[in-house]
């Protein structure tokens, strides 16, 4: 037998090819979907990761830093802590929280749309308290995907500290409380959260972000209050001094 | 489909094999780029703000 003849016996009938490259549709949009779920849940945190690094280091290279005397934050009074003002958009400071990772190192930004969160990391609710004044500093970010940086909000236990770096110096919280609350519970944003009308007496920091994991049914909410701050020609307190000199140096 | 894309590919096979290798990586940057960017927007995992409407 010939090579053609064998061709011309196999060669498919038109219902038979409609069929084929309709299973060869099926196959190529599972394999879309396969490598979306890939892209969603993995690179773009690579992607994140890199685009976070650069903007941190972009703005701690602006700020004046002093070289720190050993001591922990709470150890030495500098007084109340002032206010850092947070202009329109942009990069204000550097959240560093040792319960999320030994070089977790994060910018933080004014506004907490998509472009923000996606690609900067930590967002700031742009009408609640700026970082020192009396009220509530609510920020968000990831939980899962574009940099997962806030992955391990509920892992916070008792005395941890978040320290937050702007160019005023160093804010040092520690964590009070976590809870989860619908989506739609914006007051827990409020100056005292749960509590329209309160005059609040401490300067909170409120972070807000997806629970459970991998989905967006509910808001993990942890509460931290200001414990002490540091100005920035102080340097940084002993706890973090090694990493805000890595993030400097980066 | 693939068949025919393949068999309409100019060259020798090794030739062939490598600008098929070409096309599926240039998809792939594509919808990288642009399509799951936009895709993203649908996506169940994004969403971590909480209703700002009281504020």
């Amino acid at each position: 037998m010939t090579r053609s003849a064998v061709r011309a016996r196999t060669r498919p009938t038109v219902g038979q090819r409609l069929l084929g490259g309709f299973g060869e549709t099926l196959i190529t949009l599972g394999i879309i979907l396969l490598l979306f779920v890939g892209w969603e849940l993995w690179w773009t945190n690579i992607d994140a990761d890199r685009a976070q690094t650069q903007v941190t280091s972009e703005f701690v290279q602006g700020l004046q830093v002093g070289p720190g005397d050993g001591t922990s934050a709470p150890e030495k009074d500098f007084g109340p802590a002032p206010i850092t003002e947070i202009p329109d958009g942009e990069t204000f400071g550097v959240f560093y929280i040792p319960r999320f990772g030994s070089n977790f190192a994060h910018p933080v930004t004014n506004g907490v749309g998509m472009d923000v969160l996606n690609n900067v990391g930590i967002g700031h609710y742009p009408d609640t308290q700026e970082p020192g004044e009396l009220g509530n500093f609510a920020v968000a970010a990831h939980r899962q995907t574009h940099g997962q940086v806030f992955w391990n909000i509920d892992k916070f236990q008792a005395g941890d500290k978040i320290y937050l770096q702007t160019r005023k110096g160093f804010y040092t919280y520690e964590w009070r409380d976590t809870e989860i609350v619908h989506p739609s519970q914006g007051e827990v944003l409020l100056p005292v959260p749960h509590d329209p009308g309160a005059k609040p007496t401490t300067s909170m920091l409120t972070m807000t972000s997806c629970h459970p994991p991998f989905t967006t049914r509910m808001r993990i909410i942890a509460y931290a209050e200001l414990e002490s701050w540091r100005p920035a020609d102080a340097g940084p307190p002993a706890e973090i001094a090694d990493l805000v000199k890595k993030t400097m140096e980066k | 489909m693939y068949a025919w894309i393949f068999r309409t590919l100019p060259g020798p096979l090794w030739f062939r094999i490598i600008l098929a290798l070409a096309l599926v990586a240039g998809v792939v940057l594509l919808l990288m780029n642009y399509v799951f960017p936009w895709l993203s927007q649908y996506s169940p995992w994004t969403e971590s703000t909480i209703g700002l409407m009281l504020l």
